[in-house]
């Protein structure tokens, strides 16, 4: 997903929605656990990619007095919830955020970009947490034009729980799907 | 864990800038940051793929990636017990190898919540020759003493 349209996302949803598309807004859907415990090889392989030197990801003894043990940094909370690119068993390309992969299909809109991101983080996600995400569409704008082609931005939450029910932190992707221009002759 | 330099709220003012940081871009970088967000998709790893069907001229970072960079250049200037509260970033354009970027950021806003936790609201850019490639806004928790430290708050003394 490269670059990012310039129009801003709708606040409402729109009116013109087919009724498939219409019944997935506000639905929690897709609930699944992480494949794994929570383990800190990812927390040193996203150290490590962003050159991080904070203690409280390297330092066991650091982790323990300010944050009660070792804890992942707030923004690998998406890391958790991609899948494997193979497992046994699984066919065809496995895909995060689903629902909205669902409505490019139920949109019939082959192209998208994500436009714009915001994390809220809760608890600290901790080594050996299992965590529980759900997907829930909150709006599907009109269609309408943009740089990229006509198209409807989409907002989808993935909120997040760790195994005591608690709170971690909600994902919210603000999402442009669009047809590219037919090309002119 | 007196060695560990952590930042007072007492010490920030709304306009202060965050100390720059500059980054060189390859191909590994870009790389690194795709497989550590577990974010397998071509186009931040395979050229080819980047070229012929993203229409760019080589991989470019992912967005997840960009994320915790900008977790990095916040938290290297809070010190550990910075905790970040919530983040919104935005993509304008890409970052490729052979970039330099430069993180800069901004305090924009200073305010104490009522359970005595306080906020620091920060404006985050990545910047390449100038050109804002991708921006962010941070809301990060600072202690307000020594004694102090926002990672022990739960529940309803945690208002994000």
């Amino acid at each position: 997903m490269n670059g990012g349209p310039s129009n801003p996302p709708p606040d409402a949803a729109a009116t013109d929605l087919p009724p498939a598309v219409q019944q997935l807004i506000g639905k929690p859907m897709y609930e699944e656990q992480s494949e794994f415990p929570i383990e800190i090889g990812y927390v040193y392989n996203t150290c490590a990619a962003t050159q991080n030197g904070s203690p409280l990801y390297w330092d066991a003894k650091v982790a323990e007095e300010i944050a009660g043990g070792r804890i992942a940094p707030p923004t690998m909370l998406s890391v958790w919830m991609r899948p494997h690119f193979w497992a046994p068993g699984a066919s065809g390309e496995r895909k995060a955020l689903q629902t909205h992969f669902d409505l490019k299909e139920l949109c019939g809109l082959p192209e998208a970009v994500v436009a714009s991101n915001e994390a809220t983080f809760g608890e600290p996600v901790r080594m050996g947490d299992v965590l529980t995400m759900r997907q829930i569409v909150r709006s599907v704008g009109e269609l309408k034009q943009t740089k990229l082609g006509q198209g409807r931005f989409w907002v989808i939450d993935v909120e997040t729980v760790n195994q005591r029910g608690e709170w971690v932190g909600t994902e919210t992707y603000t999402c442009l799907g669009y047809r590219r221009p037919e090309p002119k002759a | 864990m007196s060695a560990v330099r952590n930042l007072l709220a007492g010490e920030v003012k709304e306009g202060q800038e965050i100390p720059p940081l500059r980054i060189n871009v390859t191909a590994t970088t870009i790389v690194l940051g795709a497989l550590a967000s577990r974010d397998w998709r071509p186009m931040h790893h395979d050229k080819d793929f980047a070229v012929e069907r993203n229409g760019v001229k080589n991989i470019f970072i992912n967005t997840p990636n960009l994320a915790a960079w900008l977790e990095r250049f916040v938290t290297d200037w809070t010190g550990p017990k910075g905790r970040l509260g919530r983040m919104t970033f935005k993509m304008k354009s890409s970052v490729f190898p052979g970039d330099e970027m430069t993180f800069s950021g901004r305090v924009t806003r200073l305010a104490t919540d009522d359970t005595g936790c306080h906020w620091a609201d920060v404006d985050m850019a990545v910047s390449v020759e100038g050109v804002v490639r991708f921006e962010g806004k941070a809301r990060i928790a600072l202690p307000g003493n020594e004694a102090d430290n926002p990672w022990t708050r739960k529940g309803q003394n945690w208002k994000p």
